[in-house]
């Protein structure tokens, strides 16, 4: 187990180093300087500011200074926000981004469960029929959309939240909804899918045949089982979840680390766009692996240290 | 009482015919035949092939129709509400939404067949060598999938567009970049599966050559999982489409696309929310269509889920 743990953990370095050595040399080859503004500067400013932030100094060097820097989290200063490091504006948005995205990852799990039992055990009859209804059109709404009609239902037209405001937990309410929509409609199905399965297996009519009430049959013995594919989704829903921040937090005027990011790319801040794109990787990396050792430990029927079972 | 007459004829045993009793009575059903056949039954896919057509014959011919411009402005008549004028009403610099609306789909849409092909045509061939020569090529080629996938497809495609700025076809590179992983992972799963499995050795053995091998049996058993990922994968890109042109990184100016529409009626969704009521409706309605479709098209071709 410790070895195998090791192993991943040496993979996910090797794949920061690649995604900062990746990171680093886009934002070298892309255009636009980050001191270009509506005020002209004059040549000399302009070299005294590539100066300061280390812009003259040769590429290979750069590269390692990088390096060097990123392993202590260390992402040098905002080009735009002067006096900012890359870092502050990371741990002074990040919260508010953990926040929603948790709340929005509980919505997906809980609803999604929820709506995919309820299928499977009305399999084939009218409610199995309009859950799945209701996951495609979740799956068919992209989530800024879903975040527009939340706004415009719920807070305009009946004013029980705010539009946009960050301030209490009833204001994350609607961007964590709208965050859980799509993967909310995928672990339905998924959740619906696995559930058939596993009601139609053996151990379930053992398990009715010893005289087991229906509901122990289902939830003790059923669910339980059903629940590993919605495990192993939870990496693709960290994912989704963080991509989705980008737009969300547009929307309802969130000072997240998603607009932050958004506010970066528009304003060529490449030092912000490097920092946030290599702390979304550790956390997505970090995830995937606690994900993949939780589901281990859940279905000992998978080895972890074995290389992806027999061929 | 009339008593029939029974000759020794009639205790003779009958004739029975080998040749007659193996011939194959009925039309014999092909996988696809078979397949369309279980499609036929989903009406759910159907309507979504009818909205596709009249989807794909609105952005060839809608903008033409009202007679409008989708890049002519009017100021004396911005942010009308639908009228027999505008049909959909008119944006916040007077340009006709319902033109714009067509002209959207068409770029919509020309982007997310175009990444899909695209994706298709890499896909089978990166998972089609590393699933068929295995070993080392395979343990290579896949590691190298599985770093451009350990990121977030759409974090990485918002990078490479800040690399090569906008453009439709950027755009359409950007996420070709990513997007084939998915489809090669399947093609390579399918190939190495299927190589392995009883009735290519059965026909193998019975002396089939390659080519009968090939097309007889590994190509339609793959082209099932195929076709079902390519559908999936055109909503994917249109929805990643809208999503950059949301974020400003996507269609530039003055062509408009559903993403770029939406993005734009934001601002003032609460006083003309029809402005972003249309783009937003033809979003979903394209992407539901496609992923009906899919779901239709992989319960047919999967003979193994019937329900």
């Amino acid at each position: 187990m410790a070895k195998y743990v090791m192993k991943r953990i040496a993979y996910i370095l090797v794949s920061l180093l690649l995604i900062i050595t990746a990171t680093f040399f886009l934002m070298q080859a892309a255009p636009g300087s980050p001191f270009a503004s509506e005020r002209k500067m004059t040549p000399a400013m302009e070299a005294q500011m590539e100066e300061a932030y280390g812009l003259n100094d040769p590429i290979h060097e750069q590269y390692v200074d990088y390096l060097v820097n990123a392993i202590t989290f260390d992402f040098g200063p905002s080009f735009k926000y002067v006096g900012q490091d890359v870092m502050d504006i990371i741990l002074r948005s990040f919260p508010y981004s953990l926040v929603i995205g948790l709340e929005a990852v509980f919505i997906a799990i809980g609803l999604g469960v929820l709506l995919g039992v309820f299928a499977a055990l009305k399999h084939n009859k009218f409610g199995d029929y309009s859950a799945m209804i209701i996951a495609v059109l979740g799956i068919s709404v992209p989530s800024f959309i879903m975040a527009t009609i939340l706004q415009y239902i719920l807070a305009i037209k009946f004013d029980i939240f705010s539009v946009a405001r960050m301030e209490s937990f009833a204001d994350t309410i609607l961007p964590a909804l709208a965050l859980a929509t799509t993967p909310l409609a995928f672990i339905a199905r998924l959740m619906r899918s696995s559930m058939l399965d596993v009601l139609n297996s053996d151990y379930i009519k053992t398990a009715k045949s010893k005289g087991m009430s229906q509901r122990i049959v289902t939830y003790k013995h059923g669910l339980r089982n059903a629940l590993l594919p919605v495990i192993s989704y939870m990496g693709p829903l960290v994912a989704g979840i963080l991509t989705g921040s980008f737009v969300i937090e547009k929307i309802f005027g969130i000072p997240g680390l998603g607009s932050e990011f958004v506010t970066s790319i528009t304003n060529r801040d490449y030092t912000v766009i490097m920092g946030t794109t290599v702390f979304y990787s550790v956390i997505l990396l970090f995830c995937v692996l606690i994900v993949d050792l939780i589901y281990g430990i859940v279905d000992p029927r998978i080895k972890l240290d074995s290389k992806g079972g027999g061929k | 009482m009339s008593q029939q007459q029974l000759t020794n004829v009639d205790f003779e045993p009958l004739h029975i015919d080998h040749a007659e009793s193996e011939k194959i009575v009925g039309k014999s059903t092909s996988y696809w035949k078979d397949a369309w056949r279980r499609f036929r039954k989903n009406k759910l896919a159907l309507t979504g092939i009818v909205v596709l057509l009249f989807l794909g014959f609105m952005a060839a011919f809608g903008a033409d129709i009202s007679g409008e411009n989708f890049r002519d402005n009017d100021l004396m008549s911005t942010n009308q509400a639908p009228s027999s004028d505008h049909w959909f009403g008119t944006d916040n610099l007077g340009r006709d939404i319902f033109a714009r609306t067509w002209d959207g789909a068409r770029i919509s849409l020309f982007i997310g067949l175009t990444a899909a092909f695209l994706d298709l045509i890499i896909g089978i061939i990166w998972g089609a060598i590393s699933g068929y020569f295995g070993g080392k090529v395979d343990e290579y080629m896949m590691r190298i999938a599985d770093i451009l996938s350990s990121l977030p497809y759409l974090l990485v495609v918002i990078l490479l567009m800040v690399v090569m700025g906008q453009g439709i076809w950027t755009m359409i590179i950007a996420m070709v970049i990513t997007g084939w992983i998915n489809m090669a992972r399947i093609v390579r799963g399918q190939v190495m599966q299927l190589r392995s499995e009883e009735y290519v050795l059965a026909s193998k053995s019975l002396g089939a050559g390659n080519s009968r091998l090939l097309f007889k049996h590994l190509v339609p058993n793959t082209l099932g999982p195929i076709l079902v990922t390519l559908t999936l994968t055109v909503p994917n890109a249109i929805f990643t489409e809208a999503f950059l042109s949301f974020l400003g990184l996507g269609v530039p100016m003055p062509d408009s696309s559903w993403g770029v529409m939406t993005s734009e009626a934001l601002g003032s969704f609460q006083y003309f929310p029809y402005q972003l009521f249309f783009p937003a409706f033809f979003i979903c309605l394209t992407m539901l269509a496609f992923n009906v479709i899919g779901d239709g098209l992989r319960d047919a071709l999967d003979p193994k889920d019937r329900k």
